[in-house]
């Protein structure tokens, strides 16, 4: 199982792929609505990525106030 | 007349298949305008069936195959008016939507939706009409109707509960969450997954396989195992107009048309 700076680096790393953003100007703490230029029905095709790249399950209720990729990498730790 | 191009949506009947383009930016909302060409496509359809042995329904847009409800048309329209009369024009909205998703639900074709991105709340119900769903990996189902005080009112649960287990129904209607394409698999709801715009295609060579089959034992064989559960949908828009005069409803609509944050699609 990856340890959480693990699943903190992959979550970066999909989203700079998907969104076409380069990977060096996305950090931890990062809103990832502002940082990516994305809004919620985009967050939620990002949500399928994570999903389908960790074998989990994340209900959206998950990400209530949820908007850093680090907290993101705390809900997906705790699903792995 | 074998084929339509409209403002929200479009079809065209080739090779006894009837494929339904739904293009309504910005993700398929279905409001007034829908609602009317989706009649005429219901009319359509009750013509053109004998030429036919399979509808497909899918979404040109990049966001998905229907987001759902227009909310922001709800919303306008039902602050213009005095509650009564507000309820009087949901209620009759919903008749209108039920008969043409009850015309598509037992129409004697096979009915694929091929699926992508949002699906959510009345568009999640109009895959539920079709016999198969084919999503692509990108789809996510959800029914977010309790987040604004309401149930789904477009058939939704009764057709839910016709196809699926009551946990998994409950699931869905009370989290409001999301299921993703392979969950949705999991469950029984979703026929294939398929690759990221593979939907269409995919789709069409299924459609293209029933062609092999006789078609009045086909359209038999689904009335046989399909039935339209009429009295509950009729039940889902009594209680829909019901909750609809609640306060919830108005607080949680403007909410979401007046928000300004990133997450008005999220819980």
């Amino acid at each position: 199982m990856a340890n959480p700076e693990q699943t903190l680096d992959e979550i970066l790393n999909l989203s700079a792929t998907h969104f076409k953003v380069p990977r060096e100007k996305l950090r931890p703490d990062d809103d990832f609505f502002k940082t990516l230029h994305i809004d919620s029905l985009q967050a939620l095709d990002l949500l399928t990525k994570l999903e389908n790249h960790f074998g989990i399950e994340l209900p959206d209720y998950e990400l209530q106030g949820v908007s850093d990729f680090r907290t993101l990498a705390g809900r997906i730790q705790s699903r792995l | 007349m074998n084929s339509f191009q409209g403002d929200t949506l479009s079809w065209e009947l080739r090779d006894g298949v009837v494929e339904l383009a739904l293009h309504r930016d910005a993700c398929n909302e279905i409001g007034s305008s829908t609602l009317e060409e989706l009649e005429e496509f219901a009319t359509a359809i009750e013509r053109v069936e004998n030429d036919a042995h399979a509808l497909l329904i899918y979404s040109t847009l990049k966001c998905g195959f229907c987001a759902g409800a227009d909310l922001r048309e709800l919303y306008r329209r039902s602050n213009e008016m005095e509650r009564g009369v507000a309820v009087e024009g949901v209620r009759e909205f919903l008749e209108r939507i039920h008969r043409v998703l009850n015309i598509i639900d037992s129409a004697p074709l096979t009915t694929i939706a091929a699926v992508h991105g949002v699906t959510f709340g009345g568009g999640f119900e109009l895959a539920l009409v079709c016999d198969l769903i084919i999503a692509d990996k990108t789809a996510r189902f959800c029914f977010p109707e309790l987040r604004l005080g309401l149930i789904p009112g477009f058939g939704g649960i009764p057709r839910l509960k016709r196809d699926m287990g009551n946990a998994v129904v409950r699931d869905l209607l009370l989290t409001g969450r999301s299921f993703n394409a392979s969950k949705a698999q999991s469950t029984g709801l979703v026929s294939q997954v398929v690759g990221e715009g593979e939907a269409l295609r995919i789709a069409r060579a299924t459609a293209s396989q029933l062609r092999k089959f006789d078609r009045a034992t086909a359209a038999a064989a689904k009335k046989f195992i399909k039935p339209i559960p009429y009295e509950d949908l009729r039940r889902e828009i009594d209680l829909f107009c019901e909750l609809f005069v609640q306060p919830a409803v108005q607080n949680g609509l403007r909410k979401f048309v007046e928000s300004t944050e990133a997450q008005p699609y999220l819980p």
